[in-house]
Order: structure tokens, then sequence, then C-alpha cells
């Protein structure tokens, strides 16, 4: 196997998993066991939810569960680390600990 | 080189970055952090959280297999409405083979801080960071280099440039968010490290910064790095990323290129869950393909900065599988082309990540 047949198939590997990724749309994870976040449900999407989303689950996925006592410690903590704002990190707190 | 995208050169960046801290200094940092936010707590909510994970990684080059146990708590503590001290360590026990003897194994463990931070959240568009940090330059050495995160088991060959050798800063970081629309938002982050000869805190005189665009309708994030070494020969780092994660997807691409004196490249990396069986929880969907491509060019060879001294190609291929309950097997194979020789490097791990409150409460 030769370099470039590595990045043909890996052209074509991305290309698959590109045109795959549009034909299945993602459904939320459920970051907290506690708060039912993530459900799925016929609402719409609530701004906390958007930043998990669009801040959050970015690098990481979410943990199955956690105590609510730390969900002040995650939203701060990912205040920092996500830069976001102060209203982001309230409704990011609301969202994970309703 | 094939050593470098090895495991050891994994471990050459991981040892770099831990500090050389004993067992006690580690445990007694921790727990001063955790006295101290007991008498600060605001809320119920504002408990004080261990996280991290635990891994056991092993890794095969040219057959020659290495393991290595590995765990690295996270301590986050608030104290106060605006303050917020943060820490990660490292703990790990690396077994290799004795030379040219693959049944006798010797081992070296490693203990230290991979950062210990102050954040004073100053307003909603400003956060100050005062201690040791990890250097913002690009985005893998922040956000993807934990070990509960990071899809393959070793960091892209690029890595150590712009990051000062040990990936870490001693001194101060202003970072926030600049602009916040509802279509676009701008992130910016700038340090400032002082020379540290430290045994616990060493570190590079240097100053950088990073800014980010992100697009939320598009998933969108792009950015641009720099930072300049202000020690021994003075050098200029660029960086530029770039991250999508196509809406309503579960398909993810990152990318970064970097620039240094003596050499220059790139890594993009894709992975992908399906939904297409039942969900992400079912038995299909928590299989993540994954695949990374890098290459690094070597504009000089005067220095050893980190990076493979003869131009190298690499390819990655992964198979994550997400267990339940914070658990997640990786896996992968790479293929790595140099003029030094073609080498495949076999890794496979498991990782459990864990997140819970410091202390028992009501």
């Amino acid at each position: 196997m030769n370099s470039k047949s590595v990045v043909i198939a890996a052209v074509v590997i991305m290309w698959a998993s590109s045109l795959a990724a549009k034909q299945y749309p993602a459904q939320a994870d459920s970051p907290s066991k506690n708060s039912g976040v993530g459900k799925q449900s016929a609402k719409p999407q609530g701004e906390g939810e958007r930043v998990f989303e669009q801040h959050c689950s970015r690098c990481h996925t979410s943990p199955d569960g956690f105590s609510p006592r730390i969900s002040g410690t995650v939203s701060r903590h990912m205040r920092v680390r996500a830069s976001l704002s102060q209203r982001e990190e309230e409704q990011l707190l609301h969202f994970l600990n309703p | 080189m094939a050593q470098s995208a090895t495991f050891a050169g994994m471990l050459c960046l991981t040892f770099d970055r831990v500090l050389r801290a004993s067992a006690f200094g580690v445990c007694s940092v921790l727990a001063a952090l955790a006295v101290l936010s007991t008498g600060r707590l605001a809320t119920a909510q504002d408990t004080p959280l261990i996280s991290g994970g635990a891994a056991f990684l092993t890794s095969t080059n040219g057959g020659k297999t290495e393991y290595l146990p590995n765990i690295e708590p996270l301590l986050a503590a608030p104290l106060g409405s605006h303050l917020l001290v943060e820490s990660r360590a490292a703990l790990l026990e690396f077994f290799t083979p004795e030379s040219g003897n693959q049944s006798a194994y010797k081992h070296f463990h490693f203990v230290g801080l991979s950062y210990l931070q102050g954040d004073y959240v100053a307003s909603s568009h400003l956060t100050i960071v005062g201690g040791e940090y990890l250097t913002p330059f690009n985005t893998y050495n922040e956000r993807l280099s934990p070990i509960w995160i990071g899809n393959f088991q070793d960091g892209p060959l690029i890595l150590p440039l712009g990051i000062f050798s040990s990936g870490n800063g001693l001194g101060g970081q202003l970072r926030g968010n600049a602009i916040q629309r509802n279509k676009y938002s701008i992130d910016y982050t700038w340090f400032y490290s002082t020379r540290s000869a430290n045994e616990y805190f060493p570190a590079q005189r240097g100053s950088g910064g990073r800014g980010s665009l992100y697009l939320p309708e598009q998933r969108l994030e792009l950015g641009l790095s720099y930072d300049r070494l202000l020690q021994g020969t003075h050098e200029n780092f660029y960086g530029a990323h770039l991250w999508w994660e196509p809406r309503d997807t579960t398909f993810r691409l990152r990318a970064e290129g970097a620039r240094g004196h003596h050499a220059q490249g790139y890594w993009v990396e894709a992975d992908y869950r399906t939904k297409a069986f039942g969900g992400l929880d079912s038995v299909i969907g928590r299989f993540e393909p994954l695949f990374r491509m890098q290459q690094t060019f070597r504009r000089d060879t005067v220095v050893s900065d980190g990076l493979p001294m003869v131009n190298t190609q690499r390819a990655d291929f992964g198979l994550d599988y997400n267990l339940p309950h914070n658990a997640r097997i990786i896996t992968s194979y790479a293929r790595q082309f140099s003029s030094t020789g073609n080498v495949n490097v076999w890794e496979t791990g498991i990782v459990y990540r864990f997140l819970f409150p410091a202390w028992k409460g009501k």
C-alpha cells in the first residue's frame, strides 16, 4: 500500500461519510440523568440546548449523567473553556438542571 | 520518522506536558483547592467537581508493544460568583520492552500537573486567567488533549508547533467572547508566559493569541493563531484551524495547520456515528469510524522541534466504540510514510470517563 492509495481511500471514506451524514439527522444525547435533558420531544430547541450542542458537544460527548449539585460548576467551567457569555452560562445551567 | 508518530512519540509529548512533580505535591495542591472551596460554596449547584478519565492503552509499532495505564483527574472548584480554580493532573505508568527483548519489560511512572490555573470572570466578554495553563495555540492542546475527549490515542504530528515544547505557559491570559450575534460570534485568547526553570512549573517566555469566528447556522468555526517565542532564538509560529459539524448530523470534520521556523504541517480528522440502525445508543450506533490524514514538511534540520526530521505522511484509520456508562474502546491502525522507512502503528485502549462531586452532600 503506497501513500497515494491511502490518500485516495481516505478521500473516498470522507466523501461517503459526509453523504451519510446528510442522510441521517442527529438526535441529542442526554447529558444529565437528573434533568431529563436531551430527551426526544416535539418542542422547539431551547436556548440552553442550543448552547450545549454548539459549544459543549462540539468537543466531547455528553456524560451519561451527573449530580445536579455540580451543574453550576460544569456551567462555569464551560463558560471559561468555551468563551460563553453570562447569558449563555445561565441558559446552559438551566438546561443541565432545569 | 516513525518514532514521532508512535506511542513513544505521544508519551514524549505527555511527559513534557506533565510536570515532574511528586505524587505528594499533586495531592497537596488538589487537597488545598478542595479545602479552599469549602468555605465559599455559594449554592448547592456549585459543589466542586472531580472529572477526568482513566485509561489502559496499548501501542504496537514494528512488533514492539507498549502499555500505558493512565489516569487524568481534573478538579474544578468555583470560589464565589466570579472565580474558578481548575487543575488537571496526569498519573501514568509506562511499560516498554527492554531493547531487543520483547519478553522482558521495563517501566517508568510519572505523576504531575498538566495545568493549574485560576479563572476570574470579569465580564460577559472577558475572563482573566492566571497560573499555569495549556498554551492556547490552535485547538488540539486545549480542547482535544484530554484522554477522555481525543478520538485517537496520540496527538497529531504537528502538535509541538506553537505550544513552546511543554504545552504549557506560566503567566496570564485574557480570553472571552468579543462579539456575540445570532449569526456569528468571535472569541479571542491572548497570553503571556514567563520563563521558568522551576521543577514543578517549567515554562518558556513567549506571547501570542488566537481568534476564532463561529457561524452557528453552518456549524463552522474558523480560527487563526499566532505566537512568538521570546527567549533563545526568537521564533514565530502561525496556525489555522477549521471545525465543521454540519447541522443536524453526527459527522464532524476538524483540521489544523501550523507553520514554524523549521517545519510545517497539517492534519485533517473526520468522524461519524450513524443513527440509521436504531439511534446512537444502538449496538451499531455506538460505533464511531474515524479517519485522520496528516503531513509534515521539514523546512530545515537545524534543530529538533518535535516534528519528524524528514517529510512525513501518515494516515490513521480508527474505529471507536462508545460503551454505556461513559466508557469507550478506541482502536486505530496507522500507516506512516517517510524516506527513513514506512511503518505500521496499531493502537488499542479502553477509556473510562468520570464526573462526580468532590464530596458527598445533600
